[in-house]
C-alpha cells in the first residue's frame, strides 16, 4: 500500500470533516456574496441569506452555477479577488468562441499542488520516480496540475507536452521514465506503437500510469495494464473547479476519493435539480470551499456518476466517486479536449460561403479519437482546380484546429448526402465504444 | 490488355510542359493521349505515346523523374449511358477507379477512356466478363 | 526595480571573490561526480586545486555540445536522479536531443534569475504576463513561467501558436507583459491589425523577447507597432534556459549577465584564446551554482562582446552586447534551434528519400519561414498525386514533430538544387538580405 501524502487531512473523521466543511463553506459564501456581483444577484434573487446556511444540508437552498454563468461573466467577472492577487490564469472550452476563464491566487496554487501530490502519492508516485507528463502544456489545466504535484513530491518531471509519439517513446526509453501522465487513450496509442517497434515494451521502465481528462472503462484499464505492464490509475478534475486533483484513486481502485476538505460534492437529478440520496446515479455538483480566486458554488459539472461513503481500506475517509459514466449535455471529449458542437457550427458559419450542412463523425483509429467534419459542397464552395479545393479544406481544418485545440479532418461530401433525422440533420455520430 | 502510360513529375512553373513536349517532338515521339493533374506546387503529366520506352528514355535523359504505369483503355459506345454502363459494371465488381481520362478516336465512332484502377488485373477480368471491349496496348499506341 | 538588491549591485571585488569561491566549489563537485570532467581535467593535467584565481580559468578545457551528445542522456549530471526534479531538452545536432537536469535548488535559482529579469524589464506583481513561449521540453515557456510566478504577476500560460486565440486572450484578459520571440511579436501585431485590433490601444506595456537574434531596427519597429518597451533577454538550455542575462529597462543597452551564477568569457572561436573585455568573439559560460548539470567553460557558439562600462541602472553585473551571429551552422527559425544535420538524418530515415535537399530560410513579413526542397527521384515518385502529397506531408510532419518547427515541403525536379563544386548548397538564408 502506498503512502498517504497528508494523513491529517485525508483521514479526518467524518464529524471533523463535516465541521471543517461547514466552516469553510460559510467563509466562502461570505466572500462570494461580498465580492462577486453574479453571486450577490443570484442569492438575492433566490432570497437566500448567506447567514441562513447553518448546516451542510442548507447547501440545497443555494442556486446552481452553470457554464452559462461563466460565459456571461467573461473574462474576470467570477473572480473573488483583484487581479493583482491572481498569479495564474487558465481557461477551458466554452460552448462558443469565448473560452471559460479561471484564476488562482498563490494559496490556490499551493492547494492545487498539494491535492495533485495527494493523488499522485496515492497512485504510488514517490521522489525516486521520473514523471513523464504528456498532457499539453498551456491554457489547459491538465499538464500544470500534475507538473506541480510531481515537483512537490520531489520526483523528476519531464515536461513533454503532447504529440509526437515517436519522440515520446524515445524519451521514455532513454530517460527511463517510471510514471506516465496522459489520457487513457493516448496510453493505448503508445502501446500500439511500442508493440510495432523492435524494442518492445521491455525497453520501458514504466511502473504506473496516471490517466484522466476523458472517460474510460474498466476494460480499458485492464487492456492498458496488460499491454504496458503498469498499474493504471484514474483521477478526476475540471478547470472550472480547479483542474486535475479534485479526486483520485488510491491503489484499491474502487472509486476516486474526492478531497472533501476542499470540495463538497452532491449528486442531483440533472432534469429536476433535486439532490439524490447517497448511492444514486446522477449529475455531480461541486462546491469549492477553499478557493480564493475562483470559488464555485454548486457548480454543475454535467458529469454523471455516483458517490460511495463507505470507508475505504486505504484509510482515507474521503468519499469516493465512481468513474464518470457520461454527460448530461452534448459536450464531446475528443483526445481529452472538450468540444461543443456549437463551437464547430460557429466556425463553419464564419467561413465564407459555407452553410452549416455538416456532420461530426467521431471514431477511434486504433486507440486515437478521430474527428471528421463532413460538409456538404454547394456551388459557392466548389472549385474546378484541385488546389483551390484543397486550400479551402485546409483553411477550415486550420480554423477548427486553432479554435478547438484538436485536429479534425474535413471531408467535402455531395449535397444532401448527410443523413437527416426528421428533416433535421443529425449533427453528431459517435462511433467510439467506451 | 494493359496499356503502358508514362508519368512525369513536373514542377508547377512556366515552361516545364513545353519542355517535355519539345523533348518528345525532337525524338519523333507522338502523343496519343494525355492528362495533367495539378497541385499547388507540382503536377503529374500522364502520357500515352507511340513509343513508350523511347519517350521514357529521352525524358529521363533530360533529368526528369519518370515512371511507367499500367492503365486500361476501354472503348465506350458513343451514346447516352455508354459510360455509365461501364461504371456500373466496375462498381458491381467492387473495382475502384483511381483516375481516368478520355480521348476521342480519330476515325471511329467510339470514345476511348483510359482508366487507372486500384487492382488492374481484377478490373480487366470484370470488364471482359461483362463483354466490354478492352483495347490492346499496341492498338492504343498506334491509333 | 531591482529584484535582489544585495546580489545585483554587489561591488566588483566582492562579486569576484564570490565567483572564485563558487567556481572552486563547482570544480570540486564536477571532479568528484562527473567522470567526463575528471577525465578531461586529468588530460589537461589539472585538478580543481590548480584553479587559484579567476584568471586560472583559462587552463580549464572547454565543454562542447558534442560532449553532451556523447554523454547522453544523464552522463553529465552531477546530482543523482532522485535529486533531479526537472528534465529539459534542447536540439541536438542529430536525432538525439541535449538533456539537462535541475535540482530543486536549480529550479529555485532559475526562478530567481527570471524574477530578476522580469523586474529589470519593468514587470511587477500587478502585471498580467502573457507567456507565448512554447511550453514543454524547451526551456523557454516554463523558465519564464516560474519567474513570472515568483514576482507575483498573473501568468497566462499561452504557449506558442494559435495567433488568433493569442490576440483574443491578450485583448480580453488585458495582458500587460508579453514574452515571445521578437519576430512572433511583430507577427502578432500584424495579425491583430487584420482583425481590426491595434495593440497600441491595449494595456500591453512591455515585451520581453529572446530565443533568436534581433536588431535595433527590429526593436524600433516593435516599440512603434505595439506601443511597448521591447527588452532583449538571453539564455540557453544547456546553461539554464531563459534568464542568463537581460537588458535593463533604464539603459536598454546590453544584457546584464547574472555573474553571481555565471562566469562569462569571450574567446576567439578559432584559436580558443580569451579576448580582452570589449572585443567581439564567442561567448563561453561557466555555471557556478548549478547542481544538476554544471557546465565548465561551455562554448555557446554565440558571437558577442562584453560592454565594459558601468550601467546607469546601478547593477554591477557585466553587460553583453546583443548576440550578432553564430560560430557554427545552427539556424534559429522562429526561436527554434535547427541544425541542417538534423534535417538530413530525418530525410534519410523516410524511405525513398535521398538527402538531395536544400533549406530555404526567409522572412515573410516578420515571421521566419523554412522551405525544404527535396528532389524527387524515381524511388519516391508515384503517378498518383495523393501518394506524392502524402510523402510531402510525411516529411513536413516529421520535421514538425522532431524539430518543432513548421515548414513547407516542396518536391522539386531532380538536379534542380544548386550545387557548388559538386556539393549541394544546403542552406540559403535570405533573411538578412532586406
Amino acid at each position: 500500500m502506498s503512502r498517504i501524502w497528508d494523513p491529517k487531512n485525508e483521514c479526518l473523521g467524518r464529524d471533523e470533516l463535516t465541521a471543517l466543511q461547514l466552516s469553510r463553506l460559510k467563509d466562502t459564501l461570505q466572500r462570494v456574496y461580498a465580492n462577486i456581483p453574479c453571486y450577490k444577484d443570484k442569492f438575492d434573487t433566490y432570497g437566500v441569506q448567506v447567514d441562513s446556511v447553518r448546516s451542510l444540508d442548507d447547501l440545497q437552498k443555494l442556486p446552481f452555477t452553470t457554464k452559462e454563468d461563466l460565459r456571461l461573466n467573461y473574462p474576470y467577472g467570477m473572480f473573488a479577488v483583484p487581479l493583482k492577487d491572481v498569479v495564474r490564469i487558465h481557461s477551458s472550452s466554452g460552448t462558443t468562441g469565448k473560452p471559460t476563464v479561471v484564476g488562482y491566487t498563490r494559496n490556490d496554487l499551493n492547494n492545487w499542488t498539494e491535492l495533485t501530490a495527494r493523488f499522485m502519492t496515492a497512485a504510488g508516485v514517490g521522489p525516486e520516480d521520473i514523471v513523464h507528463i504528456a498532457f499539453g502544456y498551456g491554457l489547459f489545466t491538465g499538464a500544470f496540475g500534475l507538473h506541480y504535484g510531481a515537483e512537490r513530491i520531489g520526483a523528476s518531471v519531464i515536461p513533454m507536452s503532447s504529440g509526437n509519439t515517436d519522440k515520446q517513446i524515445m524519451i521514455m526509453q532513454d530517460y527511463r521514465s517510471t510514471a506516465l501522465v496522459c489520457t487513457p487513450s493516448y496510453a493505448l496509442t503508445i502501446a500500439d506503437r511500442m508493440e510495432k517497434s523492435s524494442k518492445g515494451i521491455k525497453s520501458l521502465s514504466l511502473k504506473v500510469g496516471l490517466f484522466g481528462a476523458e472517460p474510460w472503462s474498466e476494460e480499458m484499464r485492464k487492456e492498458i495494464e496488460s499491454r504496458l505492464d503498469i498499474v493504471a490509475t484514474d483521477n478526476y478534475g475540471l478547470s472550472e473547479v480547479m483542474g486535475p486533483g479534485v479526486a483520485g484513486e488510491c491503489l484499491n481502485r474502487s472509486g476516486m476519493h474526492i478531497f472533501e476538505d476542499h470540495f463538497i460534492p452532491e449528486i442531483i437529478d440533472p432534469d429536476s435539480g433535486e439532490v439524490l440520496p447517497p448511492g444514486s446515479i446522477g449529475e455531480l455538483v461541486l462546491t469549492c470551499i477553499s478557493k480564493e480566486a475562483f470559488p464555485m458554488i454548486r457548480y454543475r459539472t454535467r458529469d454523471i456518476t455516483c458517490l460511495d461513503y463507505e470507508p475505504c481500506a486505504c484509510g482515507r475517509t474521503h468519499v469516493r466517486m465512481r468513474k464518470t459514466m457520461g454527460r448530461s449535455d452534448d459536450m464531446l471529449i475528443i483526445k481529452g479536449v472538450n468540444v461543443f458542437p456549437t463551437q464547430i457550427e460557429e466556425i463553419l458559419f464564419q467561413v465564407e460561403g459555407c452553410e452549416p450542412h455538416y456532420q461530426l463523425i467521431l471514431d477511434r483509429d486504433g486507440s486515437i479519437d478521430t474527428l471528421e467534419v463532413q460538409i456538404e459542397v454547394n456551388e459557392r464552395i466548389f472549385f474546378d482546380e484541385m488546389k483551390r479545393q484543397r486550400e479551402f479544406v485546409n483553411k477550415i481544418e486550420k480554423k477548427l484546429a486553432s479554435a478547438l485545440g484538436v485536429g479534425a479532418t474535413v471531408k467535402l461530401v455531395e449535397p444532401s448526402s448527410l443523413k437527416r433525422h426528421e428533416g433535421k440533420a443529425q449533427r453528431v455520430i459517435d462511433n467510439r465504444k467506451t | 490488355m494493359k496499356v503502358e502510360q508514362i508519368s512525369i513529375f513536373i514542377e508547377n512553373k512556366s515552361g516545364r510542359l513545353a519542355e517535355v513536349t519539345r523533348i518528345l517532338g525532337d525524338a519523333g515521339v507522338n502523343i496519343r493521349a494525355l492528362s495533367l493533374a495539378d497541385t499547388s506546387d507540382f503536377g503529374i503529366l500522364r502520357l500515352i505515346v507511340d513509343q513508350t520506352d523511347k519517350a521514357k528514355d529521352v525524358i529521363k535523359a533530360e533529368g526528369f523523374t519518370v515512371s511507367k504505369t499500367e492503365v486500361v483503355a476501354v472503348e465506350v459506345p458513343d451514346r447516352p449511358k455508354g459510360l455509365s454502363g461501364i461504371l456500373d459494371v466496375l462498381d458491381a465488381g467492387k473495382v475502384n477507379v483511381e483516375y481516368m481520362y478520355a480521348f476521342v478516336e480519330r476515325c471511329g465512332e467510339n470514345a476511348v477512356i483510359i482508366f487507372r484502377f486500384d487492382n488492374t488485373e481484377e478490373a480487366i477480368k470484370v470488364l471482359l466478363d461483362n463483354g466490354i471491349n478492352v483495347l490492346k496496348g499496341e492498338r492504343v499506341c498506334q491509333m | 526595480m531591482i529584484w535582489n538588491d544585495e546580489f545585483e549591485t554587489l561591488p566588483r571585488e566582492a562579486l569576484a571573490s564570490l565567483q572564485l569561491k563558487r567556481l572552486q566549489q563547482t570544480l570540486q563537485r564536477v571532479y568528484a561526480s562527473v567522470p567526463f570532467y575528471r577525465e578531461s581535467f586529468q588530460k589537461a593535467n589539472i585538478t580543481p586545486d590548480s584553479i587559484k584565481s579567476l584568471q586560472d580559468m583559462e587552463k580549464l578545457p572547454f565543454t562542447l555540445k558534442q560532449d553532451m551528445r556523447e554523454n547522453y542522456p544523464y552522463g553529465l549530471f552531477a546530482a543523482p536522479l532522485d535529486q533531479i526534479v526537472r528534465i529539459h531538452a534542447s536540439s541536438g545536432t542529430t536525432g538525439k536531443p541535449t538533456v539537462v537536469g535541475y535540482t530543486r535548488r536549480d529550479i529555485k535559482n532559475w526562478a530567481e534569475m527570471m524574477a530578476r529579469s522580469f523586474s529589470a524589464a519593468g514587470a511587477h506583481a500587478g502585471d498580467v504576463i502573457h507567456n507565448a513561449y512554447g511550453y514543454g521540453l524547451f526551456t523557454g515557456g516554463l523558465g519564464a513561467h516560474y519567474g513570472a510566478e515568483e514576482i507575483g504577476a498573473s501568468v497566462i500560460p499561452m504557449s506558442g501558436g494559435n495567433t488568433k486565440k493569442q490576440i483574443m486572450i491578450m485583448k480580453d484578459f488585458g495582458s500587460t507583459v508579453l514574452t515571445c520571440t521578437p519576430s512572433y511579436c511583430l507577427f502578432l501585431a500584424e495579425a491583430a491589425l487584420e482583425e481590426g485590433i491595434d495593440i497600441r490601444d491595449l494595456p500591453l506595456r512591455v515585451g520581453i523577447h529572446g530565443a533568436e537574434p534581433w536588431s535595433e531596427q527590429m526593436r524600433d519597429e516593435i516599440e512603434e507597432k505595439l506601443g511597448i518597451k521591447a527588452i532583449d533577454i538571453y539564455g540557453l538550455s544547456e546553461i539554464l534556459g531563459p534568464g542568463v542575462g537581460i537588458e535593463c529597462i533604464e539603459a536598454q543597452n546590453g544584457l546584464h549577465i547574472w555573474e553571481d551564477h555565471f562566469i562569462p568569457e569571450i574567446i576567439d572561436p578559432e584559436s580558443g584564446e580569451v579576448l580582452p573585455h570589449g572585443e567581439r568573439g564567442e561567448l563561453v559560460i561557466t555555471t557556478i551554482t548549478k547542481e544538476g548539470i554544471p557546465l565548465i567553460r561551455y562554448r555557446t557558439r554565440d558571437i558577442t562582446r562584453i560592454i565594459p562600462d558601468a550601467c546607469v541602472c546601478g547593477r554591477t553585473h557585466l553587460r553583453l552586447e546583443r548576440m550578432s551571429g553564430r560560430s557554427d551552422d545552427m539556424l534559429i527559425i522562429r526561436g527554434v534551434n535547427v541544425f541542417p544535420s538534423q534535417i538530413e538524418s530525418l530525410l534519410m530515415q523516410i524511405e525513398g528519400v535521398e538527402p538531395h535537399y536544400q533549406l530555404l530560410v526567409d522572412r515573410d513579413g516578420n515571421l521566419d519561414t523554412l522551405e525544404v526542397h527535396v528532389e524527387v527521384n524515381e524511388k519516391m515518385f508515384s503517378d498518383e498525386i495523393k501518394v506524392l502529397q502524402g510523402l510531402s506531408r510525411e516529411i513536413r510532419s516529421q520535421i514538425k514533430d522532431i524539430l518543432g518547427v513548421t515548414c513547407e515541403v516542396r518536391l522539386v525536379e531532380p538536379k534542380t538544387i544548386a550545387r557548388s563544386e559538386g556539393k549541394a548548397q544546403r542552406v540559403i538564408d535570405n533573411r538578412n538580405k532586406s
